[in-house]
C-alpha cells in the first residue's frame, strides 16, 4: 500500500538567537510514513521537535530540507491548484480549544464558516450540514446558538473537531488534542476520534508528549528527541520491547507502578537540551544509561547513529545490547 | 495519634456583585496526620486547589469561607494575621504548578529564599546566605554559590522547579502544600522531582498535601487519597487498596478513563455528561447524573461520606455494588 502522507528527511531550521551562531535545526532529518486509514503518534518532549513537523506537514512553516509528498503529490510544487488540494484534505486540531474559537461567533456559525469558506454549501443545505456535523461529534443540537464560553473544555474540542471535519479531509493532524482536558473529558474525546476513525476511514498524525494517549490510539509510533527520529515501529512492538534507551526511560517513567518505584533511581537524569544546544554524535549520549553500562564507548559523542531495522527502527549504536 | 491538621466540614463560596457566584467547596472533611502524604484528587473544579490555598487563607478576597480548619491546635481561620504571617512559609510551605511565573523576575534567585529565611528566622544576611546554599545543595541543584546568584530567566524549568522545593523546605516545616507539582514538567523531569520530594519527605518527616489530578501519580506518592466531586470528597482511604478497588462509582470512573487501562485502539470505559457547575445544591448525590449505578434514592437525598472499614469511607448507597 502507498502512504497517504510521506514525510522524507525534513529538516527545519530556524534562525539563531544571536548573529554567527549557526542556524538551530528544530527538526533534523525526520522520516514519517502514514498509510491510509492509519493512526501514527510522534511522541517526544517539550523541544523534541514533534510540533514542528505537523507545522511543516499543514504548510505553516517552510521546511529548510527533506520532502512532505501527500498522496503523490509534492508540498513543495509550484503549482497553487496541487497545494490548494492536498491542503483542503489535511485538517488540524489544535490543544487549546478554547483558543481556537472565535468567541464572537456561536457554536453553528463556527461550524458553517468553513464550509462557506471553501464554497462547500449554502443556504437550506448548511444549515443541514451544520446540524449533521455537529451531531457526528456528540454535541446536542440544542448548543447550536452558545457561543464558546457558554461550552465546556470538552464541547469546545468537539467544535473544533467538528470544524475539522467540516471540509471532509482525510488526513487529520492533532497536535496535544486532549492535554488541556481532565482524564474523563479526555477519554470521551480520544473514543470520539477512534470512532471517526473507523467511520470516515480518516488518517491522524496524532502528536503528544503523553505516551499513554499515544499508546492507546495509534498503530505506529515515533519517538522524537531532540530533533531526530530516536525509535520509530509498529505500536504493540514498540512498547513491547522498545530498543532506544531514550524509549526505555519514557515508559520506565509512567506512573501506576506502586510506591516503590519512587524510591529506585530515576530512570534519566539531567534534562533535554534545547535544539540549540543539541549535543554533538548521538543526541541522548550524554544522558545515556547505556552508554554508562557500557563505559562509555567514543563512537556516541563522535558518530550520529542513524534508524535502522526494518519494520521497527531504533538510531542506537547499541541497540542491539539490550 | 492525633492529626496535624484537621479540616473539618469546609466551605468556600466565591461571590460577586454581593452574590454567590460560585460554590467552590461544599462541606469537605479530611485529617492528615505527622509526615503523612495526603493525595487530593479530582478533576477541574472540584475544589481541590480551593482547599488547598485555604489551608493557608490564601484565597482571594471575593471568597467567604465557613468551618473549621485546624493546624497544630490552632485555629487557622480565626487565627489573627501576625500568627498566620508564622504560619505561613514557616510551619506551612507550598509548592506551586508553574515555577517560572512563581518567582520574581527582577531579584536573583538567592535573594528570593534568603528573605523568606531572614523574615521566618530572624537571621542575618550571612547566616541566611549559609542556609540558602545547603538547601539548595539538599535539592541537588549544581554549584549553589554560583546558582543563587542567577536571574530566574537564567534557569531552566527542572532547576526552577527544584528552587521553588529548596524555598518550601526551608524553614523544615511540618506541611508541604503541593499543588500538581510536576504537571507542567517534561516526563523523565517529573520522574526526578516526584523521587526528590520523596526523599526529602523520607528524610525530615513533613506531611504533604498533594494536589493532582492524576490518580496514578497520586497512587504511587501518597499513603492516602481523597477523591472530590462538585466540591466534596465522594472516597478516601490508604492509596494502594482504594486505587486496586475502587468503591466510589466516581473514582472508578477515574481510574477506567486512563489511557493506560484500557486495550489499546478500543475505545475507554468514559462516564458521559460534565462536571456539575451551577449553584443549586442536587437534592441527592451530585454524581448521580452521571452514574451507571444511580436509583431513586440516589436522586431523592445525598449519601454522607461514612466508613466501610479498614480505614476507608465512601459517599455511595450502592458502594457494595461498585
Amino acid at each position: 500500500m502507498s502512504a497517504l502522507l510521506d514525510v522524507r528527511g525534513l529538516v527545519k531550521e530556524f534562525p539563531p538567537r544571536r548573529r554567527r551562531e549557526p542556524p538551530v535545526r528544530a527538526a533534523d532529518g525526520v522520516d514519517v510514513a502514514l498509510e491510509p486509514g492509519q493512526i501514527y503518534g510522534l511522541v517526544g518532549e517539550s523541544g523534541s521537535g514533534k510540533t514542528t513537523v505537523a507545522r511543516c506537514v499543514l504548510g505553516l512553516e517552510r521546511p529548510s530540507g527533506g520532502s512532505i509528498v501527500y498522496d503523490g503529490l509534492d508540498l513543495a510544487s509550484r503549482d497553487r491548484d496541487v497545494v490548494r488540494r492536498a491542503r483542503r484534505e489535511m485538517q488540524l486540531v489544535f490543544q487549546q480549544p478554547a483558543a481556537a474559537l472565535d468567541p464572537r461567533m456561536t457554536l453553528r456559525q463556527l461550524v458553517a464558516e468553513p464550509l462557506r469558506t471553501h464554497k462547500l454549501a449554502r443556504g437550506a443545505e448548511l444549515a443541514a450540514r451544520v446540524e449533521q456535523l455537529v451531531g457526528e461529534v456528540g454535541l446536542s443540537p440544542a448548543l447550536l446558538d452558545r457561543y464558546p464560553h457558554e461550552l465546556s473544555g470538552g464541547q469546545c474540542q468537539r467544535v473544533v473537531i467538528a470544524r475539522a471535519l467540516s471540509t471532509g479531509p482525510r488526513l487529520l493532524v492533532l497536535d496535544e488534542p486532549t492535554s488541556a482536558l481532565d482524564v474523563v473529558v479526555q477519554a470521551q474525546i480520544l473514543n470520539l476520534l477512534l470512532a471517526l476513525r473507523d467511520e470516515r476511514g480518516l488518517t491522524f498524525l496524532l502528536i503528544s508528549h503523553d505516551l499513554g494517549v499515544i499508546g492507546h490510539l495509534s498503530d505506529r509510533i515515533g519517538v522524537m528527541y531532540v530533533g531526530r527520529l530516536v525509535e520509530e515501529g509498529p505500536s504493540s512492538d514498540l512498547l513491547a520491547a522498545p530498543r532506544h534507551p531514550y524509549t526505555r526511560a519514557l515508559l520506565g517513567s509512567r506512573r501506576g507502578r506502586g510506591s516503590a518505584s519512587l524510591d529506585a533511581a530515576p530512570p534519566l537524569l539531567g534534562e533535554t537540551p534545547p535544539p540549540w544546544a543539541a549535543p554533538a554524535g548521538c543526541r541522548f549520549h550524554p544522558r545515556c544509561p547505556l552508554r554508562e553500562q557500557l563505559g562509555r564507548p567514543a563512537i556516541c559523542e563522535q558518530e550520529q547513529p542513524s534508524l535502522t531495522g526494518s519494520e521497527h527502527r531504533a538510531a542506537c549504536h547499541f541497540q542491539e545490547q539490550t | 495519634m492525633s492529626a496535624l491538621l484537621e479540616i473539618d466540614d469546609l466551605a468556600v463560596d466565591f461571590v460577586r456583585e454581593g452574590r454567590v457566584a460560585a460554590r467552590a467547596v461544599r462541606g469537605i472533611n479530611l485529617e492528615l496526620a505527622t509526615g503523612e502524604a495526603l493525595g487530593v484528587v479530582g478533576e477541574t473544579g472540584c475544589g481541590k486547589t480551593v482547599t488547598g490555598l485555604s489551608i493557608l487563607r490564601m484565597l482571594p478576597a471575593t471568597a467567604r469561607t465557613s468551618g473549621r480548619i485546624v493546624f497544630d491546635g490552632r485555629e487557622v481561620l480565626a487565627l489573627p494575621e501576625d500568627e498566620l504571617r508564622d504560619l505561613r512559609g514557616r510551619r506551612i510551605s507550598m509548592v506551586f504548578q508553574s515555577p517560572a511565573t512563581s518567582f520574581n523576575p527582577v531579584f536573583p534567585l538567592g535573594r528570593q529564599l534568603q528573605h523568606v529565611a531572614e523574615r521566618h528566622l530572624g537571621i542575618g544576611r550571612r547566616a541566611s546566605e549559609r542556609l540558602v546554599v545547603e538547601r539548595l545543595r539538599e535539592v541537588e541543584l549544581p554549584d549553589p554559590e554560583r546558582t543563587m546568584r542567577l536571574y530566574p530567566h537564567e534557569l531552566s524549568g527542572g532547576m526552577l522547579q527544584r528552587a521553588m522545593i529548596a524555598m518550601a523546605i526551608l524553614c523544615r516545616p511540618s506541611l508541604l502544600i503541593a499543588d500538581e507539582p510536576t504537571t507542567a514538567l517534561d516526563v523523565t523531569l517529573a520522574e526526578q522531582i516526584l523521587r526528590l520530594l520523596r526523599s526529602l519527605q523520607r528524610e525530615h518527616g513533613f506531611a504533604v498535601f498533594f494536589i493532582s489530578h492524576d490518580l496514578d501519580l497520586v497512587g504511587d506518592f501518597c499513603d492516602r487519597v481523597a477523591v472530590l466531586y462538585a466540591g466534596r470528597v465522594v472516597e478516601s482511604g490508604p492509596a494502594a487498596v482504594m486505587l486496586a478497588e475502587p468503591r466510589h462509582p466516581y473514582t472508578r470512573a477515574l481510574l477506567s478513563a486512563l489511557p493506560r487501562r484500557g486495550r489499546p485502539g478500543t475505545p475507554l470505559e468514559a462516564v458521559p455528561g460534565n462536571v456539575p457547575t451551577g449553584l443549586e445544591e442536587p437534592t441527592g448525590c451530585a454524581f448521580a447524573p452521571r452514574c451507571p449505578l444511580a436509583e431513586d434514592r440516589c436522586t431523592s437525598a445525598p449519601p454522607h461520606l461514612a466508613p466501610i472499614g479498614a480505614g476507608r469511607s465512601v459517599a455511595c448507597y450502592r458502594w457494595e455494588d461498585a
